[in-house]
């Protein structure tokens, strides 16, 4: 076949698909009218039934909530992936970290950083715990709130603090506190099953007022959990990297 | 089935949403050619850290807060960080 038969096929091929493109986006519904019935129904009932204002929490952890146990245990997975892969091999070990060494390669932290860093420390924790903590009144949960309170733990790192970094988040315990907040989780489910419920069915007393902490049953406590899951994982996996970056050398 | 009840269109969104969503689309767009043509590997990083802010403030737009409050933290601090440790390993074994 000739260059210029080639060409031919592709123009074709592509007006082809031009074609079908324009006739798929013509009988699109208009913009922001979303077709199906499951939003209208969730917004007409989602708070009677959890007594969650927090309608996203409440999809994510009740109505669907298998779907986020699947999400959950990617997350876990990969963490637990890193911690093997990145493990200090036979042939590589571990040396000072690089800005602690005699030689002092690394230069000083500038406190234009190092000031706002930690001052920030605080705040973050404040404001990752308090949306993993609410997730039945606002639009937050525990997977927005564990990756901003894990952030909190990375800018003790930026302040220049790797050792301290290292000291309040022991990769042991990083390890316990992300299987406690999988394990928990699933274990919500579980419970469900074994009252003869169906898997994840919110078991637990609704309370009275809609978004009030108390409120909403086993959607606030898997929140919680998965907010512990993931503030560890993301930890976890930050540290493991730093550590590869900053210690482990081949040997 | 009264759940299944008849489907209500949402309310139309007014011209000043309108204009913003269009806006950040547009930005959104222009970021994300931006972020391909940087070649260099730190300032592609800082790039991606931008454009992390921009899909958040592109969710926010359109009316996805959780979503806005997972994009900034993971597209805009948490990946940016990790990808820079990559970098800074592949680059000493470089040296």
């Amino acid at each position: 076949m000739t260059p210029g038969q080639r060409r031919w096929v592709v123009l074709a091929g592509l007006a082809g698909l031009a074609a079908c493109y324009l006739w798929a986006c013509a009988g699109l519904p208009g913009f922001g009218h979303y077709p199906g019935p499951y939003g209208p129904a969730i917004l007409k009932n989602a708070i009677a039934q959890t007594n969650a204002t927090g309608v996203v929490s409440a999809v994510n952890f009740d109505y669907r909530g298998i779907d986020t146990v699947g999400e959950e245990f990617i997350l876990f997975t990969a963490a637990a992936g890193m911690s093997v892969v990145l493990r200090v091999l036979r042939g590589e070990r571990e040396r000072p970290p690089l800005d602690q060494a005699m030689e002092r390669t690394a230069p000083h932290t500038s406190s234009a950083v190092r000031i706002p860093a930690l001052l920030l420390v605080g705040p973050t924790v404040l404001l990752g715990w308090w949306l993993a903590s609410h997730a039945q009144a606002n639009p937050s949960g525990g997977f927005q709130g564990g990756v901003i309170l894990a952030s909190a733990f990375v800018l003790v790192y930026l302040s220049g603090e790797f050792l301290a970094f290292r000291r309040f988040s022991p990769a042991d315990m990083l390890d316990a506190v992300e299987a406690l907040g999988a394990a928990g989780f699933a274990a919500i489910g579980v419970t469900a099953v074994a009252m003869s419920l169906p898997y994840l069915y919110n078991y637990l007393p609704l309370g009275t007022i809609p978004g009030a902490v108390s409120s909403s049953g086993t959607i606030a406590l898997i929140s919680f959990f998965v907010g512990l899951e993931v503030a560890a994982a993301f930890v976890l996996i930050v540290g493991e990297l730093l550590e590869q970056t900053l210690l482990v050398k081949a040997g | 089935m009264t759940l299944l009840a008849a489907t209500t269109p949402y309310p139309v969104p007014n011209a000043l949403m309108s204009t913003l969503q269009v806006t950040v689309l547009v930005l959104v767009a222009a970021g994300a050619v931006a972020v391909v043509r940087t070649t260099d590997r730190t300032k592609l990083v800082l790039m991606l850290s931008a454009y992390g802010m921009l899909l958040a403030i592109l969710f926010f737009v359109f009316q996805a807060p959780d979503v806005t409050l997972s994009e900034l933290a993971v597209g805009a601090i948490a990946l940016p960080i990790v990808l820079l440790l990559a970098i800074n390993k592949v680059r000493k074994r470089e040296e």
